[in-house]
């Protein structure tokens, strides 16, 4: 039983020391003039429940002490009221009402996705995001954001990794965050390729769910630069928990910039697709885009969770017909969580994964060039 | 209904069967109502177990204990568990107990049906938990079963529908027995507007569940047919919708909602004028505010989806009608704070559970009304904060009165006194608990926390650590709950028929506890 006492103690002051002093009470006010409007709101809304929260628990509380039988209440026999029922029924819809103005307003305004300078397409994938720029100097920039490879390996069960050492941003830290110019209203297609997610970052004042075969909209207007995170927030399956959201907002002058790297790195990517690839490349490359596109599932080891997610060790799709892999992985299995990947990701990425796959773990069925994915589409 | 208890004077000497048996074919509305209430209490325990499992995983940043597809199969079956085995058949126990005790018949209309409703339910459970063991595990899709995620269920899926068929088979013949009863078996005398509000707010309730429980099962129809028969009603690929299924499944959901909570409106009308010695202040306006309630439920639903994507009109809409929910549940919550108002009250246990639930239920109606605000919603929405209200009105609210009713019943049920220091005890270790375990999540969810995660950031720790410590010490209180229901069934102080000194009411007439058919005779009702 001592025993028992210590460890809890220990488990309980690890808790506590570990844990940063961060007793946040209230809702964040975010950046933007749409995440403060909805913050007034909420004020406004929980300042006239604690009013009548006040008056109600009030009048009970007082009722509580004072009429009660051992003071010697002597019971009262009074009941209807029609005059009071007819109070107690308007007065609360006056204050509804009033409620009402302002938040109609503030929905009008978030619903307003007109006069947008630039657009992003948005598309969930379990359990990554998809990032497409649509328009603008930016048309064409497109790539995956996924949970930071080492946050990825320390929240597995099991992993023996102090999560702490990531402070606050433990699971909040992408590989590709998704970059906005300040000073200019973009706006967000909201889809997604398999299950329904969505998309958060309290930081902009809303959330909007992304819906495979729907597209939303929403929009945001960053003024200064800076670092915005949020995460996932409908159910998606295993990982749900696990595919975080980083907005930059960055200068006019610096988002030029970083346009002009990811051009430059799309153009390098394209070229490379053309070229022949040797094995030992295409398996490096191949081992980086499993780690980052398919360990969530078919694990590190390929060894998968059978049934839900097959081995790809000694499997016969990954050391049988070549064709069979391509198609699976171009086109997704239906009714499964196996996503297909033609859209996801580039000729020469899913050629090096493909060899990866055919050659890690004991497999040994050979490589695969960009170009006879090219030829599979 | 003088017919009907004439047939019953022709052979009123007979009692329960002896044995096993008793149970098992039993048409007595006390025995299947002990039944009803017993498999509730132990789904409690089962779906409680699968609660401490998520804050015990939850207490610490990082995976420690269950992996992430076997955290989203327990909040996924601790709701469905919770809702449909321990909350929904604790109130149909309790209307299967008191109906015909309150309105002075001797028993349900339909006692044979009565018998099938509560033995499909373990069938149904068998059925459900059956699916932890199979190919995938159980569900872990949300209780609310969203496709396309619910669809990639294992082999369990199948098992699932079926368990929510039978559940709903169950409540569906369970609410026509209510129905019937209530319509076709009061005493002479006793008109709609004498019958107490538990029989008024389960009268409603039945006509909730027979409009609703169809559509969820029409809804979890297609999708069993989306998954093995090739259809694409939710399938965007197959020219379906997936958010149809939510506006299907939320047209239930809501009323659903209203389900949970209106029996629970009705004990705590009963018991606030018994312990207060002075009637309820305004009878009739809780009627009508329970039948506004009730209205008000069917165009609600789309609240739950504010963030799909819905025209601007249509959010504005949904806004508004839940918003006028606050005012006939004002008019409950002002009724009854008028009716302690100038009493002579006492604070027996079931009172003080009544008077937890009117403040504590009271609190989860303001996070209600906060949700009710469309672009405020669009931060709450699927947080933590949403997790901390529904706890608060389905916990602290349906939950306490149905524990309010078993401490105020029981001594007519059994003809014992519980012990009321434990009584006493179990509410306050489980008030505060209760709090220390779901104010902390408003924080969270504030704090920008989704809700059905594993796992969070770092900044969440110490809410959390909290909540996880209360929720503990609550699970654990509610032993002590199991423990002074088996010591009263097994004896203790003898209670007279009245029981309560303030208590009034038909069932009060009957001997503690009461004759094996409950009125063999109809009471006159003035």
């Amino acid at each position: 039983m001592r025993k028992l006492a210590g460890i809890s103690t220990a488990y309980l002051g690890a808790a506590f020391t570990s844990a940063h002093a961060d007793y946040a009470l209230n809702m964040r006010q975010g950046v933007t003039s749409t995440s403060q409007s909805v913050y007034d709101l909420h004020m406004i809304i929980f300042w006239v429940c604690c009013v009548i929260g006040v008056v109600v628990f009030g009048a009970m509380i007082y009722s509580i002490v004072n009429h009660r039988k051992s003071k010697g209440a002597v019971a009262a026999q009074f009941h209807e009221s029609t005059t009071m029922e007819i109070l107690w029924t308007v007065v609360p819809i006056v204050i509804l009402v009033s409620m009402a103005i302002p938040a109609t307003n503030t929905l009008l305004a978030m619903e307003d996705t007109g006069d947008a300078e630039m657009t992003i397409k948005v598309t969930g994938i379990q359990w990554k995001w998809k990032y497409d720029y649509v328009d603008g100097d930016a048309a064409g920039v497109s790539f995956i954001s996924s949970l930071h490879p080492d946050h990825n390996q320390a929240r597995l069960l099991g992993s023996g990794a102090d999560v702490t050492q990531f402070g606050d941003n433990y699971l909040m830290e992408v590989d590709n965050p998704v970059v906005i110019p300040t000073g200019k209203k973009v706006r967000f297609l909201l889809t997604a390729a398999d299950v329904i997610h969505s998309w958060w970052v309290p930081d902009l004042g809303w959330k909007k769910d992304a819906i495979p075969g729907f597209v939303n909209e929403a929009w945001t207007k960053l003024d200064e630069p800076g670092t915005y995170r949020g995460k996932c927030a409908e159910l998606c399956g295993k990982d749900h928990g696990f595919m975080p959201i980083v907005v930059v907002a960055k200068s006019p002058e610096d988002y030029a910039l970083w346009v002009a790297e990811q051009k430059g790195a799309a153009a390098a990517a394209a070229a490379s697709a053309d070229r022949e690839w040797t094995a030992e490349e295409l398996i490096a490359k191949g081992e980086q885009v499993y780690t980052a596109n398919c360990a969530a599932c078919h694990l590190a080891n390929g060894q998968g969770v059978p049934p839900a997610f097959p081995a790809l060790a000694g499997s016969a799709i990954a050391t049988g017909d070549l064709a069979a892999h391509i198609d699976r992985v171009l086109n997704g299995k239906a009714g499964t969580a196996m996503a297909a990947y033609r859209s996801i990701l580039n000729d020469a990425d899913l050629a090096a994964v493909i060899s990866y796959e055919r050659n890690a773990w004991g497999n040994s069925a050979g490589v695969v060039q960009p170009a006879a994915i090219k030829a599979a589409r | 209904m003088s017919t009907a208890t004439a047939t019953h004077d022709e052979h009123h000497d007979h009692g329960p069967a002896k044995g096993l048996m008793r149970w098992v074919t039993t048409t007595n509305h006390k025995d299947i109502g002990t039944l009803y209430l017993l498999f509730a209490l132990v789904m409690f325990f089962i779906g409680g177990a699968m609660a401490m499992v998520i804050r015990a995983e939850l207490f610490q940043p990082g995976l420690q204990l269950v992996d992430p597809q076997f955290f989203n199969s327990m909040t996924t079956v601790h709701a469905l568990v919770m809702i449909f085995g321990a909350v929904m058949p604790a109130f149909t126990g309790l209307a299967n107990w008191l109906i015909p005790m309150m309105i002075g018949a001797p028993d349900m209309a339909l006692p044979r049906m009565n018998n099938f409703s509560f033995w499909i339910l373990p069938f149904a459970f068998s059925l459900l938990l059956s699916t932890f063991f199979m190919n995938g595990g159980g569900p872990a899709g949300g209780w609310t079963l969203y496709p396309p995620l619910s669809l990639q269920m294992g082999d369990g899926f199948p098992f699932l529908i079926f368990a929510i068929h039978l559940a709903g088979i169950s409540s569906i013949m369970g609410s026509i027995n209510i129905v019937v009863t209530i319509l076709n078996m009061r005493a002479p005398g006793m008109t709609l507007m004498k019958m107490p509000l538990f029989v008024w707010t389960w009268l409603i309730t039945a006509y909730l569940l027979i409009a609703t429980m169809p559509v969820l099962a029409g809804a979890v129809t297609m999708l069993l047919t989306d998954k093995f028969a090739g259809t694409s009603f939710f399938s965007a690929a197959g020219g379906g919708d997936p958010v149809m299924f939510q506006h299907i499944f939320w047209f239930f959901g809501h009323p659903e909602v209203y389900i949970l909570i209106l029996p629970a409106f009705g004990i705590v009308s009963a018991i606030v004028p018994t312990f207060a010695r002075k009637p309820l202040f305004g009878y009739s306006s809780m009627v009508y505010a329970t039948a506004s309630i009730a209205f008000l439920s069917f165009i609600v639903w789309a609240h739950h989806m504010f963030t799909v994507g819905m025209p601007v009109v249509g959010e504005l809409f949904f806004m508004y009608a839940t918003m006028m929910i606050a005012v006939p549940t004002g008019v409950k919550v002002f009724n009854w704070v008028s009716t302690m108002w100038k009493g002579s009250m006492t604070f027996e246990t079931p009172m003080l559970f009544a008077v937890g639930f009117i403040i504590m239920f009271t609190i989860g109606g303001f996070s209600g009304l906060m949700l009710a605000i469309a672009p405020a919603d669009f931060q709450y929405h699927d947080t933590y904060f949403v997790v901390a209200h529904f706890h608060y009105v389905l916990v602290t609210g349906a939950v306490y009165s149905i524990m309010a009713a078993a401490y105020y019943w029981l001594p007519k049920w059994t003809g014992n006194m519980y012990d009321e220091k434990l009584g006493k005890m179990h509410f306050w270790i489980s008030t505060v608990s209760v709090n220390v375990l779901f104010f902390p999540q408003h924080f969270l969810g504030l704090a920008g926390m989704p809700r059905r995660i594993p796992d969070y950031s770092v900044q969440f720790t110490d809410w959390n650590v909290i909540s996880s410590i209360g929720g503990f010490v609550f699970g654990a209180s509610q032993l002590m709950f199991a423990y002074v229901v088996i010591k009263t069934i097994r004896g203790g102080e003898k209670a007279t028929s009245q029981v309560w000194e303030g208590a009034h009411g038909l069932e009060w007439t009957l001997p503690s506890p009461p004759p094996y058919h409950s009125f063999t005779e109809a009471p006159e009702v003035k």
